[in-house]
């Protein structure tokens, strides 16, 4: 039997505002347990939401970037349930008219592209955290979280495979970072997603039942969570079974999602305009603000890449990954003035430094300044290609500029003739019989023995002599 | 007697050292001891503190920084959250909430200088139209304890009535501060909805809730609204229309004034005494030069049921936050999160929040939403589309503000429909966010009667001015239950 999967995600991602969604209080993460927790936060009696207007510029910035239409007329709705970490007993969110409406973004898998259609982004309210360790028969409660401000993005069930579904949470990714609307950080859960997950007869048109898995905190973890679901319908399906609605948490440790609550235990949520809000709209001066504001997107960047620095598509895909190393790029670049060395180099001995000191784009010890620095020697034909690695490591290891690392090191490339042809000659003089048997070898043979005469002469030089004019001044004299 | 007087006769007594604001609190608390174990209007004294703020007002008004509410000894109904004190909201759920904070109103009642003597008794949670529903027992109407007082504010009318305080806070969803002001006869003003910011004041149904202030006259509520009405950034929904001088037009001529009759609130099921009164009093202001004009709000029919749908559904929400978990009663000994909050919800709450709770939480539910609250807001629709056709030609409307005198205590506890019934000439007004008062006119076999005004959006003053015209004509205002 041909099985065919269907997937679609709920994203939320926090969007990185100072203040809460309807309060004033901080949204920094990782402080004491209800410091960040004000008379709002904590659902006291007679307390009123007052809607952060920064979340709203932000959404519609998400909404331009994906080319969606966005909801003129904004209502919040709440969304009523019991759990001790939900202070107010309702959450409040969007509902009938969500602020994003139908939008979509480009993935591409194993170079193939594809649309991904978004159904719809809406504002709503983070609820606090219970905390089961820490005590005995009891259950804590932390609400510095209560009431951050989340962009619930929905897609369309329209990815069918594990890794689409991982192409279009990292292309979401990109785009509220590229925005800086999000700080995309799975481990602190600022970027969750959740999945939809179902499987179906290729042949079939209609959807089979899905299961909700939740609790997914990386991109490597999305894939596997899918897959193990994907393997367990299946398996459950061809042994006579059936796929129940339910949602699943998935367990990283044992690689497997387990149910959480099946749709009979599911709340009725009883939906209605929250009278405490006033709807908002959104004028088209404003749409034209957040526009005129809006960052390039990475697509965008990528194509221009492409097109202005001659970069190879996948260079350029790379390098636009995230806006912070595509300003590293542009940076370097413009200093350097040499687009695809400057490529080489980041993709190059930066990103296997990067990897192997943990650091990233931001936290490098060499800087787009430092590297542009670089590359701008090499390019100019200060120092070699060989001799710049021992510059990168010393820049690496905070020793200066570039510049100031040659002039230390005396590691300046000879390109006055006369001092090369100096020691060209006196290769030549002490290595007679080698001169000999070169001059006496076939042509085809000369390529590979003139390199013995040029190994002498870097050697001499302690390899500061410019190659190319070794390479000429050798055979003029041989 | 210093409790006899107007705020605006006791603050010409303070201004001219006639009495101190101390001697003045003093005098109200002495009263309040004395007679409130009775009447039962008061769930919170805070004497200590009163004497406190009653020395900075002397103070104030020494230096010549007093303004017309300074030193003037008031009660905030027991909804207003203020920082320290208790605030039950008339609920064992709340019996042990002390507030961390003070509501919008005490704050700008207490920066003019009024002096809060206590927290007021309620109906529990602002749910009732007797005062019976309270945990801390049923309030007694003055003018005879054995009748209810209205409700919901009927702890801030009795206190006000009993001359237990110059003036109280009241708050009004449904009509909880014009009939309880009808029954004890004094004034009550329920402002536009978004005049006076609902910042801690406990959410009852947050569309129709709004504060307002209860005193004897209406140039003393005139006093108190100018501290209390404004613009703040906590409540979204409070308005930013400039607040005028309420006191500036109070003596206006009314000549020509338009006043509206519909012929819908003079119906079978209103009490033909109180239709007398309420008769009598438009002849006066007929006499003072008011055009009369027979109207029609043709959907008043409606208002009730869809009042007890929109205010239940938003309290099934806005009482939620009443889990057991932070704040408010909580069970003894849960054995499971379940056990937590049905017991503590069970327990804290009275049987008539406990019906509104479910009613609302029916109305919302899936597959009656549209039947139910879609409807009843439709019909909200077409209530404000009735009065804003009634004001293209009258300024005002008059009716009674209730359909009979105050009932016999007990009269309603097992009859919650004919209570939600009692309300029909009220929450029309809530339900169009207009605002509202209630003047007393010719009391009916030695009870008080209300004549509710009620005017277009932010025509406050021109209510108080109505109301003010009527009060220089007349004594009803004057009266004083006997044995107080």
């Amino acid at each position: 039997m041909q099985w065919e999967t269907v997937i679609g995600l709920e994203i939320h991602a926090q969007l990185a505002t100072r203040s809460k969604i309807f309060s004033g209080a901080s949204t920094a993460y990782g402080a004491e347990p209800n410091t960040q927790a004000c008379l709002v936060s904590l659902g006291m009696p007679g307390v009123l939401p007052v809607l952060n207007r920064e979340v709203v510029r932000m959404a519609i910035m998400f909404g331009t970037a994906i080319d969606a239409e966005l909801g003129r007329r904004n209502v919040f709705a709440r969304k009523n349930y019991f759990y001790p970490d939900l202070p107010k007993g309702y959450q409040i969110s969007q509902f009938e008219l969500p602020i994003v409406g139908p939008g979509q973004v480009e993935i591409s898998v194993d170079g193939e592209s594809k649309t991904i259609g978004v159904t719809r982004a809406h504002l709503e309210e983070d609820a606090g955290k219970s905390l089961h360790e820490d005590f005995r028969g009891m259950t804590g409660i932390d609400l510095n979280r209560a009431g951050t401000p989340l962009l619930e993005i929905v897609s369309e069930p329209d990815m069918r495979s594990a890794k689409e579904a991982v192409a279009y949470a990292r292309k979401i990714h990109q785009i509220v970072r590229y925005l800086g609307i999000c700080d995309g950080n799975m481990q602190e859960g600022s970027f969750r997603c959740d999945a939809n997950v179902s499987v179906k007869l290729k042949e079939h048109t209609e959807f089979g039942t899905r299961a909700e898995l939740k609790n997914i905190n990386s991109f490597r973890f999305l894939e596997r969570a899918i897959n193990f679901e994907v393997e367990r319908q299946i398996d459950l399906i061809e042994s006579g079974g059936k796929v129940v609605q339910e949602t699943r948490l998935y367990d990283a440790d044992k690689d497997e999602t387990r149910s959480m609550r099946s749709k009979e235990e599911a709340n009725d949520y009883r939906y209605f305009p929250d009278p405490d809000l006033l709807p908002v709209e959104i004028s088209d001066a404003m749409i034209d603000d957040v526009k005129s504001a809006l960052p390039e997107m990475p697509d965008m960047r990528r194509d221009r890449f492409e097109s202005d620095f001659e970069l190879s598509q996948q260079d350029a895909e790379s390098l636009t990954a995230s806006r912070e190393m595509a300003d590293y790029f542009e940076t370097a670049n413009a200093i350097a003035g040499d687009a695809k060395l400057t490529a080489n180099w980041i993709m190059g001995e930066l990103s296997a430094a990067m990897n192997r000191e943990g650091r990233d784009i931001v936290t490098s010890p060499v800087t787009a300044e430092l590297l542009g620095g670089m590359v701008r020697r090499i390019a100019d034909k200060t120092i070699s290609g060989k001799l710049a690695k021992d510059v990168f490591e010393a820049m690496w290891n905070g020793e200066g500029s570039a510049d100031a690392i040659i002039e230390a090191k005396g590691l300046k490339q000879i390109t006055d003739t006369g001092a090369i042809e100096a020691i060209v000659d006196e290769v030549l003089a002490s290595n007679p019989q080698q001169v000999e048997n070169y001059r006496n070898a076939p042509d085809d043979k000369k390529g590979k023995m003139i390199g013995f005469f040029v190994g002498q002469v870097m050697k001499m030089s302690k390899g500061k002599a410019n190659p190319q004019q070794v390479n000429q001044l050798l055979r003029e004299k041989l | 007697m210093m409790h006899e007087k107007s705020v605006t006769e006791l603050a010409a007594g303070l201004r001219s050292g006639e009495f101190s604001s101390v001697e003045l609190v003093e005098h109200y608390l002495e009263r309040i001891e004395r007679l409130d174990g009775e009447l039962n209007s008061f769930i919170t004294v805070t004497a200590e503190q009163a004497i406190e703020q009653a020395r900075a007002a002397d103070a104030r008004i020494a230096a010549g920084d007093a303004g017309p509410v300074t030193g003037i000894p008031i009660a905030h109904k027991d909804i207003y959250c203020t920082n320290g004190v208790k605030t039950s909201c008339g609920s064992r759920m709340l019996d042990n909430f002390t507030a961390p904070y003070d509501a919008n109103v005490v704050s700008r009642l207490r920066d003019a200088g009024a002096v809060m003597l206590g927290k007021t008794n309620m109906d529990e949670f602002a749910m009732g139209s007797t005062s019976e529903s309270s945990f801390y027992g049923p309030v007694k109407n003055p003018w005879n304890t054995g009748r209810v007082p209205g409700g919901s504010s009927g702890g801030s009318a009795v206190a006000v009535a009993a001359r237990l305080c110059a003036a109280a806070t009241g708050t009004d969803t449904g009509g909880s501060i014009r009939q309880p002001a009808s029954h004890c006869g004094i004034t009550g003003l329920k402002p536009t909805y978004g005049r006076v910011s609902r910042y801690g004041m406990i959410a009852y149904a947050s569309s129709l809730d709004q504060g307002g202030p209860m005193a004897q006259t209406a140039e003393d509520v005139a006093f108190l609204l100018q501290a209390m009405a404004g613009f703040d950034e906590r409540d979204s929904t409070s308005s930013d229309t400039p607040v005028p001088d309420y006191s500036a037009t109070l003596e206006d001529s009314i000549e020509g004034l338009k006043i509206g009759l519909p012929g819908e609130y003079f119906d079978a099921g209103l009490d033909e005494g109180v239709r007398k009164s309420v008769e009598e009093a438009v002849e006066l202001y007929k006499s003072l030069g008011a055009e009369i004009r027979e109207i029609s709000l043709p959907n008043t029919g409606l208002a009730v049921a869809s009042y007890y749908v929109v205010a239940p559904a938003e309290c099934s929400s806005n009482l939620s936050r009443y889990d057991g978990v932070r704040f408010g009663h909580r069970c003894d000994d849960p054995v499971d999160l379940e056990d937590l909050y049905k017991r503590s919800r069970s327990e804290g709450f009275g049987a008539e929040v406990k019906r509104r709770i479910m009613i609302g939480t029916y109305v919302l539910s899936a597959g009656y939403y549209d039947a139910f609250y879609l409807k009843a807001q439709k019909i909200r629709q077409l209530i404000s589309d009735d009065f804003r056709k009634a004001f293209e030609q009258v300024d005002v409307i008059m009716g009674p503000a209730s359909p009979t005198t105050a009932v016999a205590l007990g009269e309603m506890a097992d009859d919650p429909v004919s209570m939600y019934l009692s309300d029909v000439y009220t929450v029309m007004t809530n339900m169009a966010g207009l605002p509202g008062i209630s003047i007393p006119v010719a009391p009916v076999e030695g009870m008080p009667v209300g004549l509710q005004i009620t005017g277009n959006y932010f025509d406050e003053a021109r209510l108080l001015n109505i109301a003010h015209r009527f009060q220089q004509n007349s004594d009803w205002h004057r009266l004083m239950p006997e044995g107080v």
